[in-house]
């Protein structure tokens, strides 16, 4: 009997979500969310999860009840999009200096104003500095993995662990998904141990504030400082690229499929150009790479998996061979260029790597990105390259900009 | 000895040497409010004065487990304690959420009517020292009118105190009362009453602060007495939408003898700017939601 | 320097004095007259509105009450609210500890 079903990306996280077992859940309709909290409340309602969802009345609410709920000892879940995740920004950082192991989806949307219900990742991007791990998924089946990894992740390192997908474009569309099995799941994760303590048996003050300087205990330890305490969170993060790349290894032999450690590659080992993206953008790009192979472009594609904590060893790994660089971004740190582009290139700061990179903002605000674009894109930007045309800082693919 | 003589809880649940003011009527709220509560308690606050006072890391002054939230999440924190212990399957600690009048209607306010529209158990606690005092004195939707804060520095506050009562009733509470710290056995009565029933549970503190309403640290216990006998200040609880006046609201209801109001304004600093036309219109405040509430209580 | 914090995230232990000595607050200092003082002329438990009223919890209610000076902030909330008058606030002397 088969475990694969046709599903669409919300589908498949609401079932990872069910399979994790996770204990509470608080989530806020927003499109293209809804679809992930309306079946999961249909999950709990009819006991086929056993969970407490909490249906709160604002997403910056539901990342405060995952936040103390998991500071209990609870494993939690949410999901959002767009200005819900924009509301719940304060939450986000207090969720990585408490140090918890959250899991929560973001459905890639376009942020107003004005109002975009489409998709693009400026949302996740502009989320790029909590301190939060970021996963981006290619499709529906790296959708249930990387939810089961990402608290796999979460629950070692101590930090959250936010896992995206395109609005729509995945989050709407139905693919062919393996299920995993609920023992093999439930084997894969153990169970949730929480370094917090919030018991009357142990009385504690957690997150209180914190002083500049590091200060005694009553017990005559000196305690951590306010940056102290910060600097622990950038060394989880720092210390976590082992434990993502041990993670996907270990799903691999468990459940018989590898999406990559921080990136994955697709026909890079003799290419010259290299195409690279997040999200489903990253698939069309394989897609991209095909038909420029055809028409003579010796290209591949390094899809980027983890955006945080930003894979720095393994991206001068991967690209150290390309002759031009060509970047797809669905997102902007506006005033300047796209998050991955800035994030590539102090990267290759003291490498060997110096090859053009071009940086083309693409499918904001849920515009179509069609693999036959980006294989004009890249070769405007390879005849460019050969002709010595100074390169754009960025370019917007498809967008009247005259 | 003096638990017998006022039966209530010995224990101190607040450590001497902790970091409120001197004088402080949430300080004084708090150990009454603990000793009704007692070990079996979990809190969780937001940024305030009672942040402070359970000081700064790495010690702390409450001997109470107790989780800090941002400003505007107090309620939404509580129903997540609640979410996590249920799921866990320890249903039996009392979940206390304990925010400022800012931190309850203001800021707080989304995550407090959440929370109790959903029937959250968990007792709310909105401690009211009428303006953002924590940050230094300014206005905030519980200063009533006619008092000079940082933000309204020279012209007074222009509107009412909001009635935090009228809000909260709107979501069907089992359960909601005003207490006050000058009334220490009412509190602990009406705190003890409230942990053993479920659902959401709102509790009222009116809180004199010496700096912000700029009266001698001596007096908080008389001018929190003297909001009570002006009427300004109602001790009441609300079960099941019954209505009762209780302590020496009772008392005054029954007597019909509550002073004017110029007795508790005089004393405070905060009122030197109010106009005679301001204190007219906050004596007729007072009076008509005094007449309403005796007449709900009659009822 | 080695960090002598283990913790991973915030959390803090109850230990009194949290503030440091909040006697050292105090520019008045309460003074009982045991002649007034309720439960001394009584030689029994009795009145404790000191105890009642104290924001901080630091009056220790014998049948001698004594104050605990290292904590007490000076407030004169006692004496304000002693029926028999029997606390006076008395000004620290310079440089007291």
């Amino acid at each position: 009997m088969s475990d694969v079903q046709i599903i669409t990306g919300n589908q498949a996280a609401a079932m990872a979500a069910r399979l994790c077992n996770v204990q509470v859940v608080a989530a806020y309709p927003i499109t293209p969310q809804s679809q992930l909290s309306e079946i999961l409340s249909q999950y709990v309602e009819s006991g086929i999860l056993r969970a407490e969802y909490v249906r709160v009345e604002s997403e910056h609410s539901a990342m405060t009840v995952c936040i103390s709920a998991s500071t209990v000892g609870a494993r939690v879940f949410t999901a959002t999009s767009a200005n819900g995740l924009l509301y719940m920004h304060e939450q986000l950082h207090w969720a990585a200096g408490s140090r918890l192991p959250i899991v929560m989806c973001v459905v890639n949307r376009g942020v107003g104003a004005p109002w975009s219900i489409f998709n693009d990742q400026q949302d996740s991007l502009s989320q790029r500095d909590t301190g939060w791990i970021q996963i981006h998924c290619r499709d529906n089946q790296e959708i249930i993995d990387n939810v089961i990894q990402a608290y796999r992740i979460a629950e070692q390192v101590y930090a959250p662990v936010m896992v995206c997908y395109d609005g729509f474009v995945l989050s709407h569309t139905m693919m062919p998904v393996h299920i995993p099995g609920a023992n093999l799941v439930r084997s894969f994760l153990p169970p949730y141990k929480p370094h917090t303590i919030l018991s009357p048996e142990n009385p504690k003050n957690i997150n209180p504030v914190l002083l500049p300087n590091p200060r005694m205990s009553a017990e005559g330890i000196l305690c951590d400082g306010y940056m102290e305490m910060r600097y622990k969170l950038q060394k989880a993060m720092e210390d976590s690229r082992e434990v993502i790349m041990k993670t996907s290894r270990e799903f691999a032999d468990a459940f018989g499929r590898d999406n990559g450690g921080m990136l994955w590659e697709y026909r890079t080992d003799d290419a010259e150009v290299i195409l690279s993206a997040m999200g489903s953008v990253a698939a069309e790009a394989m897609a991209a790479v095909d038909q420029l192979r055809a028409e003579g472009i010796v290209a591949g594609v390094v899809g980027i998996r983890v955006f945080r904590p930003f894979p720095k060893e393994d991206v001068a790994r991967a690209f150290r061979k390309a002759k031009a660089i060509i970047l797809f971004e669905k997102s902007i740190s506006y005033g300047y260029e796209g998050g991955l582009s800035s994030d590539l290139k102090a990267a290759f700061y003291r490498t060997d790597i110096h090859a053009p990179i071009h940086d083309y903002i693409v499918g904001i605000g849920g515009r179509d990105v069609k693999a036959r674009e980006l294989v004009e894109a890249v070769k405007s930007s390879v005849e460019a390259i050969r002709t010595g045309t100074p390169e754009k800082h960025t370019s917007w693919l498809n967008c009247i900009t005259e | 000895m003096p638990e017998n003589l006022f039966k209530m809880n010995a224990k101190e649940y607040i450590l001497p040497g902790s970091r409120s003011c001197q004088g402080c009527g949430l300080s004084l709220a708090y150990r009454f409010a603990l000793k009704a509560l007692r070990e079996n308690t979990i809190v969780t606050l937001p940024a305030s004065c009672l942040c402070v006072l359970h000081g700064l890391y790495p010690n702390t002054s409450v001997n109470i487990p107790c989780l800090n939230c941002t400003f505007a999440s107090t309620a939404a924190s509580a129903s997540g304690i609640v979410a996590g212990l249920n799921a866990l399957n320890k249903t039996d600690t009392t979940v206390v959420a304990f925010a400022g009048d800012g931190g309850s209607f203001d800021m707080g306010i989304q995550s407090l009517s959440g929370a109790a529209e959903r029937g959250t158990d968990f007792i709310y606690v909105s401690y009211d020292n009428e303006g953002y005092m924590n940050t230094g004195t300014q206005r905030s939707s519980a200063t009533p009118m006619g008092a000079l804060t940082t933000t309204t520095p020279v012209l007074t506050k222009q509107q009412h105190k909001k009635d935090f009562l009228k809000i909260m009733e709107a979501h069907d509470l089992p359960y909601a009362a005003t207490t006050s710290p000058s009334y220490p056995i009412d509190l602990y009565e009406k705190f003890v009453k409230a942990k053993r029933i479920k659902g959401t549970r709102f509790i009222h503190i009116h809180v004199p602060c010496p700096p912000g309403w700029s009266y001698p640290t001596k007096d908080t216990v008389r001018i929190g007495r003297l909001a009570v006998e002006t009427g300004i200040v109602v001790l009441f609880e609300v079960e099941n939408g019954k209505l009762r006046f209780t302590g020496r609201s009772r008392t005054l209801a029954e007597k019909g003898n509550k002073l004017p109001i110029i007795t508790y304004i005089e004393r405070q600093g905060r009122f030197k700017k109010m106009s005679i036309e301001q204190l007219s219109q906050f004596q007729k405040w007072v009076d008509s939601r005094w007449n309403e509430f005796l007449r709900r209580a009659a009822n | 320097m080695k960090s002598q914090d283990k913790s991973v995230s915030a959390m803090a232990d109850p230990s009194v004095g949290e503030a440091g000595k909040t006697g050292d607050w105090r520019d008045m200092r309460p003074v009982i007259d045991y002649g007034k003082c309720i439960p001394s002329v009584k030689n029994r438990p009795a009145c404790y509105l000191c105890w009642l009223y104290c924001p901080e919890g630091v009056v220790k209610a014998g049948i001698r009450v004594e104050i605990d000076l290292t904590y007490c902030k000076g407030c004169g909330v006692c004496a304000e609210e002693c029926p028999s008058k029997a606390i006076s606030m008395v000004r620290e002397e310079k440089g007291h500890e």
